[in-house]
């Protein structure tokens, strides 16, 4: 697959498991078309490095179109690398040039220990969301869609939200590996529809505790998070979030916890 | 209430804690500038030492003092607190990560800020308020109060120390720069309309507050007041 004329020497970290110290290790790559996708440029290091006889690198990728939120990598000290509102499948070599170093670690965070090499366990985030990121609903047939009304904006509001698929790169870039964006995401897109009001405050109090209970640092409100996260989730997000905390601790009568 | 014992514990507690001691120490500049300030008046320190008096005999202001010790208390106990916590969430730290790219350095470096500041504000404290309070001022002016204006001419003669209190209210400037729409934020009030309000009056006040604070040492030590 050598189709290019790009160069590059790449840093990666190796770690065997999450025992494991870990370090950077260099490799060249060379042929590099700038068509590539960052993953594809490690496709054909990870061919090399087998037919050398030597263990690929390991990394998480699954549907290479942005919606999975598989694709991890903080490239040259930012998640998913240099370009703004992508993941890590769709970021190309043509934003790099011929000769570049490139430093490719995993995500870091006390709350994501590293599995192997640049695959780290996400599911503190699926803890999190199972501690209170739903509604409680007997399915059935779907009911007739505008069997409920919704405002355009609170539709939008919560579309805007969901669009999170949950990747991490919030707390991968955040200088305190804090979660909000990503729960305040989760937390959002419910709040602003009527399905997600009978567990409104109930959700808000266990997801944070979740949270927490996971390690994950405590925001500061630099706004990493918001300018690295793929899918442009605003910190609006974390303002609502906050609100339906201190709504549900200070304001609301019922015992949740 | 729903387990509120709770609530100051968990993370969004611990940043509602620094910013409403934040937004307080805000609003307590605020006052200390304005009393200040009377320095500039010329009159050879008399209303600066009428105001020093009345915030030193009133009772109700030695009430606030407490509570302002406790708000800075808090605020420093908290950040350090948090400061821990966020190291540890953190163990292993990256080889290279270019904060630069996503963030404001100040945004990220309120911590060192901090320490900058509760550094001056401890010399600020034993050069003025412990001398004010405890080991007493030696001189009264032509009414007879504390001849604190003296004490404050005296002191900004070093050079050391007008320098520290110069780098001290850069430090400020960044530190209310984030941590006044920061507060905001936290308090849970983010709005299209009102947030590029919030921002720009917070960015006004990180720069007039500490600029007319740092006019104070230098005007003394160039000799005009
Ligand atoms: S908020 Fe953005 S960066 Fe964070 S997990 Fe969701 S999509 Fe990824
Ligand atoms: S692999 Fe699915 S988002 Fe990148």
């Amino acid at each position: 697959m050598s189709t290019g004329n790009m160069n590059l020497t790449l840093k990666v970290w190796r770690q065997k498991n999450s025992k494991d110290q870990g370090r950077l290790v260099d490799y060249k790559v060379s042929d590099i078309s700038p068509d590539m996708s960052f993953l594809e440029m490690f496709d054909v290091l990870n061919e090399q490095l087998i037919s050398k006889g030597e263990e690929p690198i390991v990394f998480d990728h699954d549907c290479r179109e942005g919606i999975c939120g598989m694709c991890s990598m903080f490239i040259n000290g930012r998640p998913h690398g240099p370009k703004q509102g992508i993941t890590t499948c769709q970021l190309h070599m043509r934003s790099f040039k011929d000769g570049d170093t490139i430093v490719v670690e995993p995500w870091r965070a006390q709350a994501f220990p590293v599995i192997k090499d640049l695959s780290v366990d996400r599911s503190s985030f699926d803890r999190i969301i199972a501690a209170g990121g739903f509604i409680s609903v007997n399915t059935g047939s779907a009911q007739d869609a505008n069997n409920i009304p919704i405002p355009k904006q609170d539709a939008d509001a919560a579309f805007e939200a969901a669009a999170c698929i949950g990747c991490g790169a919030c707390v991968a870039t955040c200088k305190n590996a804090s979660a909000m964006l990503f729960v305040s995401a989760k937390i959002s897109q419910l709040a602003h529809l009527p399905q997600g009001q009978p567990e409104r405050y109930r959700r808000v109090q266990s997801m944070v505790a979740q949270m927490d209970a996971e390690g994950f640092g405590n925001c500061t409100n630099t706004g990493a998070c918001e300018a690295e996260c793929p899918k442009g989730i605003s910190l609006e997000n974390i303002a609502l979030m906050n609100r339906d905390y201190y709504s549900a601790k200070f304001l609301k009568e019922e015992e949740i916890h | 209430m729903s387990n509120s014992g709770k609530a100051f514990s968990s993370s969004i507690g611990k940043k509602l804690v620094m910013g409403i001691t934040g937004l307080f120490l805000i609003l307590y500049l605020i006052i200390h500038c304005f009393l200040n300030s009377l320095i500039f008046v010329n009159d050879g320190g008399l209303t600066f030492n009428e105001g020093a008096h009345f915030m030193a005999t009133n009772w109700l202001i030695r009430a606030m003092e407490v509570v302002l010790f406790l708000g800075f208390i808090v605020h420093i106990v908290q950040s350090a607190r948090l400061t821990i916590e966020n190291r540890a969430a953190r163990p292993v730290k990256y080889a290279y990560n270019d904060g630069n790219a996503n963030s404001k350095w100040y945004s990220r470096s309120m911590g060192l800020l901090g320490t900058i500041l509760l550094i001056f504000l401890i010399v600020h404290l034993s050069n003025f308020w412990v001398v004010s309070r405890f080991t007493g001022i030696p001189t009264t002016d032509a009414n007879g109060h504390d001849d604190l204006y003296a004490v404050m001419k005296l002191t900004f003669q070093n050079v050391w120390i007008v320098i520290l209190y110069v780098l001290a209210m850069v430090s400020l400037a960044y530190h209310l720069l984030h941590g006044f729409p920061s507060a905001f934020q936290t308090m849970g009030w983010n709005h299209k309309k009102y947030t590029p309000i919030i921002k720009k009056v917070g960015f006004w006040y990180s720069i007039i507050i500490p600029l007319i604070f740092a006019l104070m040492p230098i005007a003394v030590y160039a000799g005009l007041i």
